[in-house]
């Protein structure tokens, strides 16, 4: 059983951001990157699918060069190839745009399922997923917290409610699959697995190479475009404590008592 | 194409979800924006109720989907029908709300629609650049201005909370059926059931004080301080989701939206951003402190008190503190 699974790299959700001079996103120059979170959970499920139903793992990334980083890691944790979209014309996408370049790698590659994280922390669409299936015209769900792979060419799946419920369901594979955060527990690589991954390939693959024109992928190819971005003004704000942390820790179990009269 | 909203609602045991119903507010506003009127589609089986529920209110038209392929919910049999009622009724923006529900369905439409998708609006305004719309992006830390670049049609939904409900203004509709063609309609999901998650809870709704520990409080192994502070104050020990899911703490003291929602007089959040996920589970406290060592942390935004700085320096300092005042 062959299985994709399509990770973003994007800013670690630690590091501080700024807004980047132009203003419509933020500045990359010095920002630590990583794989998405969500990304790493629906890796470590088809990694452990794989192992189950002997299977393969080709992971696919479309990004910039620095993307390289988080195709190393994934082969260094056990996908056995990987595909790098990469070209300028990949730039700037929105969901549908990056899910169509998406789509025609992975109808290349003759697999049974794709995984991918629920959702994005840089973008954050929720929505590739979803859209790659359309174009596929293969079932998906999103916000997936259980899966099993069952005889027959089905997989249960349980998906996420609101309110502390889940729904459980069969799907027909070829399937897309929309991981949550939280559905397994993600290995950490090896040192064996560091070093095999260096010899691993990653196929590097252009629009032409999908039979794509340069105007249906990237910023050419969104519906969306951002026009700018910038620190959300919402609510009157926190009256901010000065001091250290014992100076603030005192000013705060004072107001706690006099003035908001929580204590 | 003219000027036309059509928001889809979401329904629950018969009747409209309140999603539904901040849907109907929020694409009443957008028609506002764009010169034109909305409507609503109510879909399901034996959902008249629903769609009666849905006439109260100002909008220009109620359709009605009402078959047994839509008794339960799959994203196969929503898509195959809501495309065919957005072909038949030309809508230029289709509103849904972003539950779970609706994002799970609503981008597959928008592919089959090809359509814009703007997920998860906070708000909306025309412009010299159309309507622009905010939403959120780097987990809430930053907040986008986008707008469709192309013409056609815009699929937006919009985050719960946003818009209100009782915002939503009352009026008389019209129901109409919608003929459409079910024999296309089939269902991509064998639905098996739902479950609990995680049995037994710990019920955090009735705490009068929580502290609530986030992904900054960085380890299992360094959580004591947290404790003692909860111990101190009597109050529960919550988190947000990346604590649960690195297995720091039991899924039951999760907070947020796939959580449980709280509402005690004093909330403090430590190491918490403040992502809309979390945020809707705790909007309901009285007091919120937030402690993070990002100034520009979005919690800040919704917090009385701020403190800016290390967690594992400040919780300690706290626990002294507030040992003494209880001394007192």
């Amino acid at each position: 059983m062959k299985i994709a699974v399509c990770i973003k790299q994007v800013p670690d959700t630690e590091a501080r951001l700024r807004v980047a001079k132009h203003g419509r996103w933020v500045d990359e120059d010095d920002l630590p990157f990583v794989i998405n979170e969500s990304d790493n959970y629906a890796l470590e499920q088809a990694l452990t699918i794989a192992e189950q139903h002997a299977g393969e793992v080709v992971v696919i990334s479309l990004g910039p060069e620095r993307v390289k980083d988080a195709l190393r890691k994934a082969l260094a944790l056990g996908a056995a190839r990987a595909v790098h979209l990469v070209d300028e014309a990949f730039q700037g996408g929105d969901a549908a745009s990056t899910a169509r370049a998406l789509a025609a790698a992975i109808a290349a590659q003759d697999c049974a399922l794709v995984l991918t994280g629920a959702q994005s922390d840089d973008s954050g669409w929720g929505a590739t997923g979803s859209i790659l299936a359309g174009h596929l015209g293969w079932p998906h769900a999103w916000l997936v917290m259980g899966l099993e792979i069952e005889d027959g060419g089905s997989a249960r799946v349980t998906r996420e409610m609101e309110s502390g419920m889940n729904e459980i369901f069969r799907l027909k594979l070829p399937a897309v699959i929309e991981v949550q955060a939280g559905i397994n527990h993600p290995r950490y690589a090896s040192l064996k697995g560091i070093m095999q991954a260096k010899r691993k390939p990653i196929e590097r693959q252009t629009p032409a190479d999908l039979g794509l024109g340069v105007e249906q992928v990237g910023a050419s190819g969104a519906r969306v475009e951002i026009l700018d971005v910038a620190v959300p003004t919402s609510g009157d704000g926190a009256e901010m404590l000065e001091g250290d942390a014992a100076a603030m820790a005192a000013t705060l179990v004072e107001k706690l008592r006099r003035e908001a009269r929580v204590l | 194409m003219g000027a036309q909203v059509l928001v889809i609602t979401q329904l629950r045991a018969g009747g409209l979800e309140r999603v539904a119903r901040e849907a109907i507010a929020a694409g009443q506003a957008l028609a506002t924006c764009i010169g034109g009127r909305a409507s609503a589609v109510v879909l399901g089986c034996d959902v008249q109720a629903a769609a009666r529920a849905a006439a109260r209110f100002d909008l220009d038209r109620v359709w009605l989907l009402d078959h047994a392929s839509l008794a339960a919910y799959t994203p196969g049999a929503y898509v195959g029908v809501l495309q065919q009622a957005i072909t038949v009724l030309q809508p230029s923006h289709v509103v849904a709300s972003h539950s779970y529900q609706s994002v799970d369905f609503v981008p597959r439409l928008s592919q089959a629609v090809d359509a814009a998708l703007v997920p998860e609006a906070v708000s909306f305004e025309t412009s010299e650049d159309g309507v622009v719309y905010r939403r959120p992006i780097m987990g809430g830390k930053l907040q986008a201005r986008v707008r469709a670049r192309t013409a056609g049609r815009t699929l937006v939904t919009v985050q719960s909370g946003a818009f209100q409900a009782t915002d939503a203004a009352a009026g008389n509709a019209r129901v109409e059926n919608l003929e459409i063609d079910f024999s296309t309609v089939h269902a991509d999901r064998e639905i098996l059931g739902v479950e609990q998650v995680g049995g037994d809870q710990i019920d955090l709704s009735k705490a009068e004080a929580i502290v609530a520990i986030g992904r900054g409080v960085g380890g299992a192994d360094k959580m004591q301080p947290a404790k003692d502070l909860a111990a101190a104050l009597g109050a529960e020990i919550g988190a947000s989701r990346p604590v649960i899911d690195n297995g720091w703490l039991p899924r039951d003291r999760q907070i947020g939206s796939s959580g449980q929602t709280v509402a005690p007089k004093l909330y403090i959040a430590a190491g918490i951003s403040g992502a809309i996920q979390h945020v809707v589970g705790m909007k309901g406290a009285q007091c919120v402190v937030a402690i993070n060592k990002d100034p520009n942390a979005p919690i800040f935004a919704l917090a009385r008190y701020g403190l800016v700085g290390d967690l594992h320096e400040i919780l300690p300092a706290l626990v002294e503190q507030v040992r003494a005042a209880k001394a007192d």
